[in-house]
């Protein structure tokens, strides 16, 4: 078997590099993140194969669950109902883990559009959605997105009518939210599975709608 | 006074839409995190969390960034908790930074 791995003087490493992660300096902070992981671990807080199931858990999680939700919302208005009055409830009816903090449903309607944020930290759906993305957890969008929500959506290239009231939720660590968007219009022959492939993490955050098909 | 993370509807510039993929030193700090405050667990709360890292003061909150600013708070929270002391996180550290300067070598 030749030795696929091109070894010249100066590219050290026994093993092709990863971009993001191996090119990285090790900081400090990983150096404490991996301190504190071993010290927990020696002390039985927790075991390394807890440690290995919680990062494995961490990444099932995505869009894509809250997405199968607004579709299922988009085709049975019973299900609709049961979801803006508990989301979390009503994602067990999918076999959907949304976790014990309570998420709050906000639906957008052609009066009013809405949009999520956490002024004071960080919050977000993420039991539901998954890790948020790092624009949502920046100084700009944390500042703004309540004085001047406009300018922030055509900033993500959502223009939102001055005829439709825009409303902004903040979050907290004990009640989360996410947008129920507006179904398109033209998917009307859609089923569910193809409607949840249109329902994107941007339209649940209310920084974009769905493009009428 | 308005703290340092209290920053709902000052003036700020354009919202940057970037995203990176979360490396896995990140997701490994999520992930103590989550089973610290687990109902097994219930060594740390979220507002715990959150209280340390607005405690960091307004120069590390910017200079750090996310996940930083959650190990920094989590390691603190741990110290004055008891479960781990500033001498054994010290010595960790250490053998963790030696490890990866041979795999540097």
């Amino acid at each position: 078997m030749s030795d696929h791995h091109h070894h010249d003087d100066d590219w050290p490493y026994p093993h092709p590099k990863q971009p993001d992660t191996e090119d990285a300096p090790f900081t400090d902070h990983m150096a404490m993140a991996e301190a504190v992981t071993e010290l927990l671990i020696d002390k039985n807080i927790f075991t390394a194969d807890d440690m290995r199931k919680m990062v494995e858990y961490i990444d099932s999680k995505s869009p894509a669950e809250g997405a199968r939700m607004v579709a299922r919302a988009w085709t049975d208005p019973d299900f609709k109902g049961r979801m803006l009055k508990d989301v979390n409830a009503a994602a067990k009816e999918l076999d959907i883990d949304a976790g014990t903090i309570p998420i709050r449903c906000v639906e957008n309607t052609p009066e009013a559009h809405n949009v999520i944020v956490c002024t004071l930290c960080s919050c977000y759906p993420r039991m539901l959605l998954g890790l948020p993305p790092d624009w949502y957890k920046s100084r700009a969008y944390r500042s703004r997105v309540i004085r001047e929500p406009r300018k922030v959506l055509a900033e993500f290239g959502t223009d939102i009518s001055d005829a439709v009231e825009t409303r902004v939720h903040d979050s907290t660590a004990d009640l989360r939210y996410m947008v129920l968007p507006m179904r398109p219009k033209g998917s009307e022959g859609m089923n569910e599975d193809a409607l949840a492939g249109l329902v994107t993490r941007d339209s649940m955050i209310g920084v974009s709608v769905i493009k009428d098909l | 006074m308005r703290r340092h993370h209290d920053m709902g509807g000052l003036d700020a510039g354009p919202v940057e839409q970037t995203e990176h993929d979360y490396s896995p030193w990140e997701k490994r700090v999520d992930a103590i995190m989550r089973l610290l405050s687990d109902e097994k667990c219930q060594l740390m709360s979220v507002d715990e969390l959150r209280r340390g890292i607005e405690n960091l003061g307004p120069g590390a909150y910017d200079e750090y960034n996310y996940y930083e600013r959650w190990i920094s708070s989590i390691t603190n929270n741990l110290i004055e908790k008891g479960v781990i002391t500033v001498d054994e996180l010290g010595t960790k550290m250490e053998e963790a930074k030696a490890r990866w300067q041979e795999t540097q070598a």
